[in-house]
C-alpha cells in the first residue's frame, strides 16, 4: 500500500484515495501542424516506463480531486516527494538538464 | 531424442530406482558468436528458439536468461488458454496458438498437461450480454468455437455459482469456448527448453543482458554479466522489462509495466471443472490438478517493477469471487504472487522488426501472454528467420502506433483487465 501525500491537502493518505494518472511532463509537439505521424505516435503512445525513479501524476479523487506530481521509485516504490504540477516541473526540468 | 519420455522409459528408469534420468536440457558455457540470440528465457523466448531450430533450421541459437528458466511471468500466471478475441487479427493470432497447444505435448514429447476444460466469460449487465453475443458471432466467423449460455446452462455446468438475483450484479449469461482451458505453466517452459536444447540451442541461465552492441544501425551482439556475446540477430522477449532493453538500443516502446497479481488456495476436492472469468465484477477462477483454486486479480493501476501487488487489489478480487461463489468464502489462501506485465495501448502484442537491423522485439502481451506461448514463439521465429513478419503478425508491428492501425482489444476480448 502506497502512502501518498497530497500537496494541496497537506496530508499523507492511503493509495486507495488516489488514482494514477500516468507519466508526468510529456511534452506536446511545439508546432502541431508540422509534427509528422511518428512524432504524434511518440507523444500519444510511447512512454519512458523506467525501472527506477519515475515522475508521475496522481489525482486525489477521494479528496480535493486535484492532480499533482509524485516522484516514485518503480522497484522499491519509495516516494521521494509530491509537488503541485508547476513546482514539480521546475525540479523535473532541473533533473533532466 | 536421447532422453525420450515414454511408458517404456518410465518402466526402465523405475527398475533403476529413478537414479539414471538425465537432465532435461544442457547448461553450456556461452560461445563467442551465435546466429541468433534470444533475450529472455520465459515461455515465449524458449518457444521462439525451439521453432527457430525446428522449422527454420537455425540451430546456432542462444537463449539468455537473467534468472532461472520460467522464473518470471511464465510461473506467475493463471495458465488460462483461449482464443476468443474480437478482432480478426487478434483472433487469428491466438487461434494459431491454440491449434499449436492442441498438439504440443506430442510435439515436445513432454506432458504440458493441456486440459481443454473450456473457458466461460460471464456477463452481468445487458451491455455485457450484447458484447458477448457480438464477440461469439465474430469468433464463429473467424473459425473460433464459441457458445452463448443462459444462467440455467451455467448453473448446470458450474453448480457452485450463484445465479440468483440476490447479488449486486446478477449473472445474466456467458460466452463459452469449449476448446479453451489450462496448462501446466512450468511444464511449458521446461518442455520448450528440453526440445530446443535437444535441437542444439544453448540455454544459458544466470546471464543478464546489460547492453546491446550496435554499430552502423545494425545489431552486433550483447553485453552480458558473463561477457560480450556476438550475434547476427537478437530477439528480445523480456515481457515487463522490454522497455529497459529498448532503452539500451535507444528505442522507445508504447508500453507500461504493471504488477499483476494472482493467488492460490489450499487444495480441495474437485469443485469446479472449467474456467470462470468475469469482467464486470472482475475475478477469474479455475481449479488446478492439485485441487487449488487459482484466482486471478487485477493489475495495479500504477507503473511498477516490484514483483508484488497492492493488498486492496486482492480484497477487490476476493469480493468478486465470493459474490459469484459464496461457498468459497471460507477457503483459505495459500500464496500470492505478482508478475510484471507490459501493457500496450491497444492490449495487443508487438511482434516486430525495429529500425535497428537485426533487432526484433516480441513484447506488449500485457495480461494475457501465457495462452499465446507456442503461437508467439512460432510467428516470432518466422519474423527473425526471414527478417520479415509472418502473415499472422504483420498487423502487430511497432509502426501501428504511428499509422494508427491499432487492434483495440481493450475491453473487447473478454479480458478481465
Amino acid at each position: 500500500m502506497l502512502i501518498i501525500t497530497c500537496p494541496y491537502c497537506q496530508q499523507a493518505r492511503e493509495e486507495e484515495e488516489f488514482s494514477y494518472a500516468g507519466e508526468a511532463y510529456i511534452a506536446r509537439p511545439t508546432v502541431p501542424e508540422e509534427a509528422d505521424d511518428a512524432t504524434w505516435g511518440d507523444y500519444v503512445f510511447h512512454r519512458k516506463n523506467p525501472r527506477g525513479w519515475h515522475w508521475e501524476q496522481w489525482q486525489h479523487v477521494a479528496g480535493c480531486r486535484k492532480v499533482f506530481a509524485v516522484k516514485r521509485h518503480t522497484v522499491s516504490y519509495e516516494i521521494a516527494g509530491s509537488w503541485t504540477l508547476a513546482d514539480g516541473k521546475a525540479l523535473y526540468l532541473e533533473e533532466q538538464a | 531424442m536421447a532422453n525420450r519420455y515414454s511408458l517404456w522409459s518410465l518402466i526402465k528408469n523405475g527398475l533403476k530406482h529413478h537414479e539414471s534420468w538425465q537432465p532435461a536440457w544442457k547448461s553450456p558455457q556461452p560461445k563467442k558468436h551465435y546466429d541468433v540470440i534470444i533475450v529472455g528465457g520465459g515461455g515465449h523466448g524458449l518457444a521462439t528458439a525451439y521453432y527457430l531450430a525446428k522449422e527454420h533450421g537455425i540451430k546456432n541459437v542462444a537463449v539468455l536468461e537473467k534468472g532461472y528458466l520460467g522464473g518470471g511471468n511464465t510461473a506467475r500466471n493463471t495458465t488460462i488458454i483461449r482464443s476468443n478475441y474480437l478482432w480478426d487479427e487478434a483472433a487469428q493470432l491466438y487461434e494459431h496458438g491454440l491449434k499449436l497447444w492442441e498438439g504440443l505435448s506430442q510435439d515436445l514429447n513432454f506432458n504440458v498437461m493441456f486440459s481443454q476444460r473450456g473457458v466461460m466469460n460471464v456477463g452481468h449487465t445487458l451491455q455485457d450480454m450484447r458484447d458477448i453475443e457480438r464477440r461469439a458471432n465474430a469468433n464463429l466467423l473467424n473459425g473460433v468455437d464459441a457458445v452463448v449460455m443462459t444462467p440455467k446452462e451455467i448453473k448446470d455446468m458450474v453448480p457452485l455459482i450463484d445465479i440468483s438475483n440476490r447479488t449486486r450484479y446478477p449473472i445474466m449469461g456467458a460466452s463459452f469456448q469449449p476448446r479453451g482451458g489450462v496448462a501446466r505453466h512450468d511444464a511449458v517452459a521446461w518442455g520448450f527448453a528440453r526440445g530446443a536444447s535437444e535441437l542444439g540451442v544453448d540455454i544459458i541461465e544466470q546471464c543478464e543482458v546489460t547492453g546491446l552492441i550496435i554499430e552502423g544501425g545494425r545489431i552486433k551482439g550483447v553485453n552480458t554479466s558473463r561477457g560480450d556475446i556476438m550475434a547476427d540477430r537478437v530477439g528480445c522477449v523480456a515481457a515487463g522489462n522490454s522497455s529497459v532493453l529498448a532503452k539500451m538500443a535507444g528505442l522507445r516502446l508504447p508500453l507500461e509495466s504493471h504488477p499483476l497479481q494472482a493467488f492460490v488456495s489450499e487444495s480441495m476436492k474437485p469443485c469446479i471443472d472449467t474456467v470462470v472469468m468475469s469482467n464486470a465484477v472482475h475475478g477469474y477462477v479455475s481449479q488446478s490438478d492439485k485441487g487449488e483454486l487459482v484466482i486471478g486479480a487485477g493489475i495495479d493501476s500504477y507503473l511498477g517493477y516490484g514483483q508484488r501487488g497492492s493488498p486492496h487489489v486482492i480484497e477487490h478480487t476476493a469480493a468478486a469471487i465470493i459474490e459469484m461463489f459464496p461457498s468459497f468464502s471460507r477457503v483459505r489462501m495459500n500464496r500470492q504472487w505478482g508478475g510484471i506485465v507490459d501493457v500496450s495501448p491497444d492490449a495487443c502484442p508487438i511482434i516486430s522488426k525495429t529500425r535497428i537491423k537485426g533487432l526484433y522485439f516480441n513484447c506488449g502481451w500485457g495480461t494475457g501472454g501465457f495462452k499465446a506461448t507456442p503461437g508467439s514463439g512460432n510467428v516470432f521465429a518466422h519474423t527473425i528467420a526471414h527478417d520479415d513478419p509472418h502473415p499472422l503478425n504483420r498487423a502487430f508491428s511497432l509502426d501501428r502506433f504511428a499509422t494508427g492501425h491499432l487492434i483495440d482489444e481493450h475491453g473487447a476480448a473478454a479480458v478481465a483487465h
